[in-house]
């Protein structure tokens, strides 16, 4: 078990800290959960590429000392798509939010799922658009009041991972930041799947939806989460043996889990068997003048 | 022994270490810091049992847990 | 970490030419785009069907796979240049194709493609706008929208030929001075000449010129992925995955890439030296055409498939003793104004035809500054100008 300190030391760069985030932001704990599993899997750091869109979670791009791709907002999966493509060998992971990740993004995230490019999706969902002050977002939750729904959110919100799940990625896995290990495990779990992984990581924004939300405090935050999620298995457990009161407190409820662990060929193993089948062999030009090849 | 660094420019006083450590080794310093909030650090009876929990929960990397018997400022 | 030396892959060329087939061919604009990408060592493309473009991208998807590269379709054309930028950032030289609605779509990430330094090129097979307009007729409607397509202060190169043995060369040059000013590069023909057929030459390998972007040769302790030579304004380069640890980011950057959005002073020596970085090397990426240029009082400018037009009603008007001489304009951004003051000093009259209500009149216009009248003859609606048409204006001219 490494110490804190020596991950600080290999994994962050360093001049850009302190960090923008504000205090309590949750998107420092996926950071810190990040750290951990790449040093688990002894990630090389040097064949690793991170991108990210525009957001208060795009920006943790900056703060890991390895190659990064800040982009556009919400196309992230596409800039990685082109990475991961161009050059298989890289490792790629995307740190995005539920705004730009599920909204603007969307239609990119559909398709990465769909391809099943192999690059590992840590979507930190603080229920908001935290960096331009506090709209609502595709997963702002029903009644939610945002700057831009002063009177309550009327929309119902995006289930980001059972979209994903539906959509076919081999790795879905959502957890809150409140329980440190099994994100860490399940970010592991997701670099290492060959494939689409999405980890999509429930964290708090004290600030932006918190304090309109009465959750500014962070210990109510926090209190929050451990309210109000609940495993898959016991979900799904009580749907099917539970009574009717404990089936009805399951509507607020938000599962958390592994939500789905499959196995499907990646876009580059499949464009590398097509190549092995389609390539050309190089033929010197002069062999080929005789050959008649070229006229 | 164990000894809970925070680094002052890094915390942004959220108190999750405090908060959440399991032994309640941490408290609010009297004292404001620079960034005008009360830093973490521990309490006199210096009962932290290293967990690093604190480490752990910190969004900001600013908490260090050192294991020594004197600390050297 | 010690200093890395790159292995530059050299073009493959006698595989190339085996996969691109016979010498001469009779082929569409569109798959000449195709073919100049491959000989100008493209290895990865990413595109999205439309019309009059799809024919690039079917090229491609062809093409790459028997040279051992990457065909990926994406969902949409923000998608597109997307990807092409951030494989370009892998090392590998990359290419898009579109039309106009989709090269609208793609202005954001072709800002981003512009302050990330990103060699690419992009060819919009133009078509008659605005909106879905006519999909499948020719037009050259989106000259300005090159330019100033994507938001905030930049400079654009973009070139644009006038035939189909030209379209296959010149995407080759955009490809050079895509990497060697470590930029996006705009290739502009239209639906006209991307599915005329013509007969091309493919060129011998010591006819072709290879540039490639310019690579660090430090240490990745020493490394400033933004710091730019002080010569050509452009820095050096280092493929992601070499260890460099370099942070892209489209937010003003220093020199080490990391943000700094607040200080003035940063983002103006980012922007001037983004801007300048063409300006200063205009010279190197300015190429035209003239006829009769020391002896007219009349002048045809002309670009894209127009000036093939303009030749011929040149030829006969010549005939007939009138002095008309024709300047084609090959690269259009950075607009070439120093030529255009030139000419406005030897002739009455400049004639402007364009497939458009009038684009590049303008920056000729300003160019010409008030030396000599200037004429537009704006032709809508898919039709090309007829030489027929532009003789009997130049007849009309003449004194």
């Amino acid at each position: 078990m490494k110490k804190a300190e020596e991950l600080r030391k290999k994994f962050l760069r360093k001049e850009m800290f302190p960090t923008i985030f504000c205090d309590g932001c949750g998107i420092g704990n996926v950071l810190n959960y990040t750290l951990w599993a790449m040093d688990e899997l002894n990630l090389d750091l040097d064949k690793t590429v991170f991108v990210s869109g525009i957001g208060c979670s795009s920006r943790l791009t900056g703060y890991v000392q390895a190659d990064g791709l800040h982009t556009t907002h919400g196309r992230a999966l596409a800039f990685a798509t082109g990475v991961k493509a161009a050059n298989p060998d890289l490792t790629v992971i995307i740190f995005t939010g539920d705004g730009d990740g599920s909204g603007i993004g969307g239609n990119h995230l559909l398709h990465a799922i769909r391809r099943n490019i192999d690059v590992t999706v840590i979507l930190v969902n603080n229920y908001t658009y935290g960096m331009t002050g506090g709209q609502a977002a595709p997963t702002t939750p029903l009644g939610s009041i945002s700057t831009t729904t002063p009177y309550g959110n009327i929309e119902y919100p995006l289930d980001v991972s059972e979209l994903a799940k539906a959509i076919g990625a081999p790795y879905v896995a959502r957890w809150p930041v409140t329980y440190p290990y099994q994100p860490i495990k399940s970010i592991e779990q997701g670099i290492s799947k060959k494939g689409f992984a999405l980890i999509e990581m429930l964290a708090p924004c004290p600030t932006a939806y918190g304090r309109r939300n009465k959750l500014r405090n962070l210990e109510d935050s926090w209190q929050w989460y451990k309210d109000h999620v609940i495993l898959i298995e016991e979900y799904e457990r009580t749907m099917r043996f539970g009574s009717e009161a404990e089936q009805i407190a399951l509507k607020d409820k938000v599962k958390i889990g592994v939500f789905q662990d499959t196995e499907r060929s990646s876009f580059t193993e499949q464009w590398k068997t097509l190549v092995e089948r389609v390539q050309v062999k190089p033929v010197k030009i002069e062999q080929m003048a005789q050959e008649k090849v070229l006229v | 022994m164990f000894c809970v660094i925070i680094d002052e420019n890094w915390c942004k006083g959220c108190n999750l270490c405090i908060l959440y450590c399991p032994t309640k080794a941490l408290k609010l310093a009297e004292r404001l810091n620079k960034r005008g909030i009360h830093p973490p650090e521990m309490t006199d009876e210096n009962i932290c049992n290293g967990c690093r929990l604190c480490e752990l929960v910190c969004p900001d990397f600013a908490v260090t847990v050192e294991e020594e018997m004197v600390v050297k400022r | 970490m010690t200093r890395q030396k790159f292995k530059v892959k050299p073009l493959e060329y006698d595989l190339i030419r085996q996969v691109l087939g016979p010498k001469i061919q009779f082929i569409q604009g569109d798959t000449a785009c195709a073919y100049g990408a491959l000989l100008a060592g493209c290895t990865f493309f990413a595109g999205y069907p439309i019309t009059p473009a799809t024919e690039i991208a079917e090229e491609m998807s062809e093409l790459l796979p028997k040279i051992g590269g990457c065909y990926i379709q994406m969902e949409d054309e923000i998608a597109s240049i997307g990807a092409i930028i951030g494989a370009s950032w892998t090392g590998v030289k990359t290419m898009t194709a579109t039309s106009g609605p989709g090269f609208s779509l793609m202005q954001e990430n072709l800002g981003y493609g512009i302050i990330s330094e990103t060699p690419c090129v992009i060819v919009n097979v133009q078509r008659s706008g605005p909106s879905t307009g006519q999909p499948t007729l020719g037009a050259y409607g989106d000259m300005m929208q090159a330019r100033w397509g994507t938001h905030g202060d930049h400079e654009i190169i973009m070139l644009c030929p006038a035939s189909v043995q030209e379209s296959m060369l010149l995407t080759i040059t955009a490809f050079n001075l895509a990497e060697k000013f470590r930029t996006p590069v705009l290739l502009f023909i239209d639906g006209e000449l991307g599915h005329m057929r013509s007969r091309v030459i493919i060129p011998e390998e010591d006819e072709i010129e290879i540039l490639n972007r310019p690579l660090t040769t430090v240490s990745p302790e020493e490394y400033q992925p933004f710091k730019a030579n002080s010569q050509s304004l452009v820095p050096d380069f280092a493929p992601f995955g070499t260890g460099y640890h370099t942070y892209v980011t489209g937010l003003t950057h220093n020199e080490q890439g990391l943000p700094r959005t607040t200080s003035a002073q940063i983002h103006t020596q980012l922007v001037e030296r983004l801007a300048n970085k063409i300006l200063h090397n205009q010279a190197e990426m300015t190429f035209s055409e003239e006829f009769y240029a020391d002896d007219c009082n009349i002048a045809l400018i002309a670009y894209g498939i127009a000036a093939g037009t303009c030749l011929d009603a040149v030829e006969e008007a010549r005939k007939q003793g009138i002095k008309v001489g024709l300047l084609r304009l090959i690269t259009i951004w950075p607009f070439p104004e120093e030529l255009i003051a030139l000419w406005a000093t030897k002739v009455r009259v400049i004639v402007v035809p364009e497939m458009n209500l009038g684009q590049m009149v303008h920056p000729i216009k300003e160019a010409v500054a008030g030396r000599c009248a200037v004429q537009l003859l704006p032709k809508i609606g898919g039709d090309l100008h007829t030489p027929a048409e532009i003789l009997k204006v130049l007849e009309g001219l003449q004194l």
